[in-house]
């Protein structure tokens, strides 16, 4: 699946147009040829005790650096025999030497090797690797701490002196979760390089349920690879729609009990903390988010009109209430520009069927972004405040949800997913190139990820049902 | 029925009585007389001296446990004696006496006189009493709250994207307020919960709001109609409980729709 994806992804030509429209906005690094540059990461071993960790450290680092969208893997299988482990087990070639002619009555010298067999960087950088970049290293565990050695080579140099770019030493507790945060801090360095950033040290919160059936869900917490998955609610009742505070120390989300929606706000910095949001008194208040500065929340409400819904602001206790649209129809799901603060998309039935628009966040100034066809739901905010991505049913039967990003200025938009299955909920991650996103192209919903030019999607839950991600801190 | 009983009772007395008296008139000639009745055993003709045993004949000889039987006898001829066993004791020459045996019953009669003895038995069958009859019929089960609330309440839909109660839901409503009255009497702690829901089209996100509008709208239909308000619950489920999944029209009509339910 990932060897198929490496041969789509990169020649579509499709990408290329993409990457043209989307420079100075989405960072990916595409040459001229539209080839990322390639790198080789042959698998560490550990020394000694390390040794046990070390799947699910080349794991880690290669999805890492996969996932970051700024470089091409390699496939092991067409490594040289030999992986070095430090940079003094490579060795120079002989310079090559014309044979002398042959004289009589002596045997002929032998043949001069024509690899070194994984000893030589260019067996590195010539086909049919063709590597641009080697990552090499080993681990061991040295007084009670586990160690990452950790070096990248430019391979297209032509000896090891001048190769070397980074080269670096990581320490961690002797676990596997150790062994994953060195490989997470290794590869943050080497897609450093490259002008990308790390997913590394965010989350991805998320709604989980047991089976499709269960009427219980609570809100998750996860790294964007599926690990460290984390319970942050205890309700047993119906939880739904969280989303993260800019700094990742608060959540916020709604739960129905007794036939009322409540919103929860929770400190999630140390454990989970429930802050005391006080809604109010009406059935229904819904799909928090979060200003920028983390001090306010915006939400849907039946408050004062008792029919659903208007967009509301209010402070982190509650306090403040105040409507921001009228309620004659259904407005739902604002989220407020991460950059400016100054203005919320929301999606509302006001045309007819549901659509996205944008407004100040005062009220006024109601645009519609989407232009009418379909069915547009879901707005999230590109870090940057000038693109949203959203799920859009154009092109496809209603119902058909898929992801779809617009800048909110000019209106352009790019489809990103391809009626695989539905494909809702997209949240832009911190670093403004990656996206999760809700999928049940499996047969279930799950989480997946993907690039923000809809390359290498990635399922990251398997077990049970998930959905409704939100990318934080 | 009872004097259908004693009818019958009656007839077996007679005939018991027919047969211990060795009636044979009614019998006609050719075939050989009926064996003595078992009730009573004719005693063997006696020497001239002793007794004679006239009857001893138990009436009726069949009872059900708790009944009784008439012993009757009557002794003629040279008698110093007449007694019964089983408890009956000396006796007239003739008379008699009422048991209720417990269990089937062989009372012996022995009369005796300078002649010698003379025995005569009557046997006295006890049956159980019949089992009980069946209990009558029991009341009608009552129809629970969620019966009455499945069976006389019923979904009303809605166009697409639409809250507003079309035609036909408001006859459906019109009816369901009927019922719901009903059953609210007769459930007097009940409270109903009408569910909002909605086809597939559109955001889970917005179809909250759009299933808590249809559940809004015919709860307000249904008070107007009376429905007290303090007993109706709404509750939107968006389109998370689809009642079918096909991506058709006909599936998606019977999705958006308002669902009355049990409340607890």
């Amino acid at each position: 699946m990932k060897k198929l994806l490496w041969l789509i992804v990169p020649a579509s030509a499709a990408l290329m147009v993409l990457a043209a429209q989307q420079r100075g906005d989405i960072n990916i690094n595409i040459s001229k040829t539209g080839e990322l540059p390639r790198i080789a990461i042959p698998d560490f071993r550990g020394a000694g005790d390390a040794q046990k960790f070390m799947a699910a450290f080349n794991e880690t680092l290669a999805a890492d650096v996969a996932a970051s969208g700024q470089l091409k893997l390699v496939s092991k299988s067409m490594m040289p025999v030999f992986t070095p482990q430090q940079p003094s087990d490579f060795v120079t070639p002989a310079p090559v030497q014309q044979a002398p002619a042959p004289k009589r009555g002596r045997p002929a010298p032998p043949p001069q090797p024509t690899n070194g067999g994984g000893h030589w960087i260019a067996d590195w950088s010539s086909p049919p690797l063709s590597a641009n970049y080697l990552a090499f290293g080993y681990t061991a565990v040295q007084n009670g701490v586990f160690v990452l050695r950790g070096w990248l080579f430019d391979a297209s140099k032509p000896d090891v002196s001048g190769a070397q770019m980074l080269g670096k030493t990581y320490l961690a507790s002797v676990d596997e979760a150790g062994a994953r945060k060195t490989a997470h801090e290794f590869a943050t360095d080497i897609i450093a390089l490259f002008g990308g950033k790390s997913m590394f040290g965010t989350h991805i919160y998320y709604v989980h349920r047991e089976s499709a059936r269960s009427t219980v869900s609570e809100i998750w917490r996860m790294d964007p690879d599926g690990g460290n998955a984390m319970q942050l609610t205890r309700f047993g009742i119906t939880s739904l729609y969280p989303a993260v505070s800019a700094d990742g120390t608060k959540i916020a989300f709604s739960s129905n009990r007794s036939f009322k929606w409540d919103i929860f706000v929770f400190s999630v910095d140390l454990r989970p903390r429930d802050l005391r949001f006080y809604n109010p008194n009406t059935r229904m208040n819904s799909q928090p988010s979060f200003t920028p500065d983390g001090k306010q929340v915006v939400f849907m409400s039946t408050a004062g009109t008792d029919k659903c819904c208007r967009i509301f602001i209010a402070n982190l206790d509650g306090s403040g209430v105040r409507p921001l649209t009228s309620s004659v129809f259904i407005d739902a799901e604002p989220k407020v520009n991460p950059k400016t603060g100054a203005d919320v998309v929301f999606s509302s039935g006001r045309s007819g069927p549901e659509q996205v628009y944008k407004m100040n966040i005062d009220g006024g100034d109601v645009e519609r972004l989407s232009d009418g066809t379909g069915e547009a739901a879901n707005p999230s905010w590109h870090p940057n405040g000038q693109k949203i991505a959203f799920a859009w049913t154009r092109g496809f039967a209603a119902g058909k949800f898929n992801i779809f990003i617009m800048d909110v200025t000019t209106r352009s938009y790019n489809q990103l997913t391809h009626d695989e299955g539905k494909n809702e909920n997209p949240s832009w991650a911190p670093d403004g190139i990656h996206l999760a996103f809700m999928s049940n192209r499996t047969g279930t919903e799950q989480i997946w990820t993907m690039l923000a030019d809809g390359s290498q999607p990635q399922q990251i839950t398997k077990q049970g049902v998930n959905s409704s991600p939100v990318w934080g801190m | 029925m009872f004097s259908k009983r004693k009818v019958s009772a009656i007839c077996l007395a007679v005939s018991l009585a027919m047969f211990a008296a060795g009636c044979k008139k009614k019998v006609p000639p050719p075939p050989p007389p009926p064996p003595p009745a078992p009730a009573v055993t004719a005693p063997a003709a006696p020497p001239a001296s002793a007794p004679v045993v006239g009857q001893f004949t138990a009436e009726p000889s069949s009872i059900q446990r708790g009944q009784s039987s008439t012993l009757r006898w009557e002794i003629s001829g040279n008698i110093t004696s007449v007694s019964i066993n089983q408890g009956v004791g000396t006796v007239q020459n003739t008379g008699s006496r009422q048991v209720s045996p417990a269990d089937s019953t062989t009372y012996v009669l022995t009369a005796t006189g300078p002649g010698g003895s003379v025995n005569a038995s009557a046997t006295v069958t006890v049956s159980s009493p019949p089992p009980p009859p069946p209990p009558p019929p029991a009341a009608a089960p009552k129809v629970s709250f969620e019966q009455r609330m499945a069976s006389d309440v019923q979904d009303a839909y809605f166009d697409y994207d639409r809250s507003d109660i079309r035609g036909d839901a408001q006859a459906t409503l019109t009816q369901d307020a009927t019922s719901i009255k009903a059953i609210l009497a007769d459930f007097p702690s009940s409270v109903i919960v009408i569910e909002g829901h909605c086809d597939e089209r559109g955001s889970a996100e917005y179809n909250l709001g759009l299933g808590d509008r249809r559940a809004t709208a015919a709860r307000d239909f249904l008070q107007q109609l009376g429905v007290p308000a303090d007993r109706l619950k709404t509750i939107s489920y968006g389109k998370e409980r689809p009642q079918c999944t096909e991506g058709n029209e006909s599936c998606w009509q019977k999705n958006r729709r308002v669902h009355l339910s049990p409340g607890q």
